[in-house]
């Protein structure tokens, strides 16, 4: 449920980025969302709609892209995407430790 | 109809708390307090965790920060304890952002001392906010059960300390320590894991030294 401010300032940056380059309207926002961000990209569509409604990303279209968490193996130097339960590593059974790979929360872009 | 253009953005959304954040953290610091994230889910013993330690802090000037959606028994807890603590609630919020720390920091009026901020009872999204603190102390429990760092990984990588209350309930549920352990190890190897007990009041001394070790440092 905290994707309702979160998504509003999306809007905002994007508007804000839209004016500087003298944008009337944004048509696309590019963003890409780790699944350990703390955001659920599906409340962020939910929301999105509703908050645009006459700003400048009105009719914008929202591409999001997710990214799974990944480890990296102590042992093999691996990244891998961990199984429930485990933080072993799927090629050598070594240990795997967490990276930032999947706590992405950032615009890439926005298309005007 | 023209193509689009495409404008780089490459900023994280997250900006704005980060930057609060930041700005209370260093208030805080100039001003010489030592401040807490208290993280947990809720009924872990967030707020008895407190008083224990509080107790034993006595030469210590403690202020609490009491986060909850709604009510404030926690808050009047403390307050009957004589310690100098204030409500946040956030009416449906699932965590603490650092705008409404500011605000309550700046209502409490702190002078040299320690800061408590317990979050809300929420082992997902309060790890992921930065509220100005020093550090995050995690509280989890053996009625939990001991796959917590498995199911909830992000609290126990974020965590600096780590307490497991309700250690005098050991004998009857089934809490597989050496599994537990191994969890939180695979995600965070330095933070120390602390056993206690709030009913029993016992084995908070070496928390207390982690903490004075801590505001030294």
């Amino acid at each position: 449920m905290h994707e309702y401010p979160i998504t509003k300032r999306i809007i905002e940056i994007a508007e804000e980025f839209a004016r500087k380059n003298d944008a009337q309207e944004v048509k696309k926002i590019n963003l890409v969302v780790g699944e350990y961000s703390g955001y659920v990209a599906s409340s962020i569509n939910l929301y999105f709609e509703i908050i645009a409604e006459g700003s400048l990303c009105n009719k914008a279209k929202l591409s999001i892209k997710n990214i799974k968490p990944r480890l990296l193996c102590n042992a093999c130097g691996e990244l891998f995407i961990r199984k429930p339960f485990s933080f072993k590593c799927p090629l050598c059974n070594g240990e795997g430790t967490p990276t930032d790979i999947g706590k992405e929360f950032y615009i890439k872009s926005i298309e005007v | 109809m023209s193509e689009n253009k495409e404008i780089e953005i490459m900023q994280s959304v997250f900006d704005k708390n980060e930057e609060v954040a930041a700005e209370i953290n260093l208030g805080l610091t100039r001003k010489g307090i030592f401040a807490l994230n208290v993280m947990g889910a809720p009924g872990v013993g967030k707020t008895s965790s407190l008083i224990q330690i509080i107790k034993r802090l006595s030469n210590i000037t403690s202020y609490v920060i009491e986060g909850d959606i709604e009510a404030d028994f926690d808050t009047q807890k403390l307050l009957a304890l004589g310690v100098k603590a204030i409500q946040i609630n956030t009416g449906g919020a699932c965590h603490l952002d650092a705008p409404l720390i500011g605000k309550a920091v700046d209502e409490l009026k702190l002078d040299e001392g320690i800061l408590f901020i317990e979050n809300i009872g929420n082992l997902v999204c309060p790890a992921e906010f930065k509220i100005g603190e020093h550090v995050k102390m995690l509280i989890s429990t053996v009625t939990e059960g001991s796959d917590k760092p498995y199911k909830y990984p992000l609290a126990f990588e974020k965590a600096d300390i780590i307490i497991i209350n309700k250690c005098d309930l050991l004998p009857y549920v089934d809490f597989d320590e050496d599994f537990f352990v191994t969890g939180v190890r695979a995600l965070n190897k330095n933070a120390p894991i602390f056993k206690v007990s709030c009913k029993m009041e016992e084995s908070f001394e070496e928390i207390i030294l982690w903490i004075m070790q801590k505001i030294k440092a």
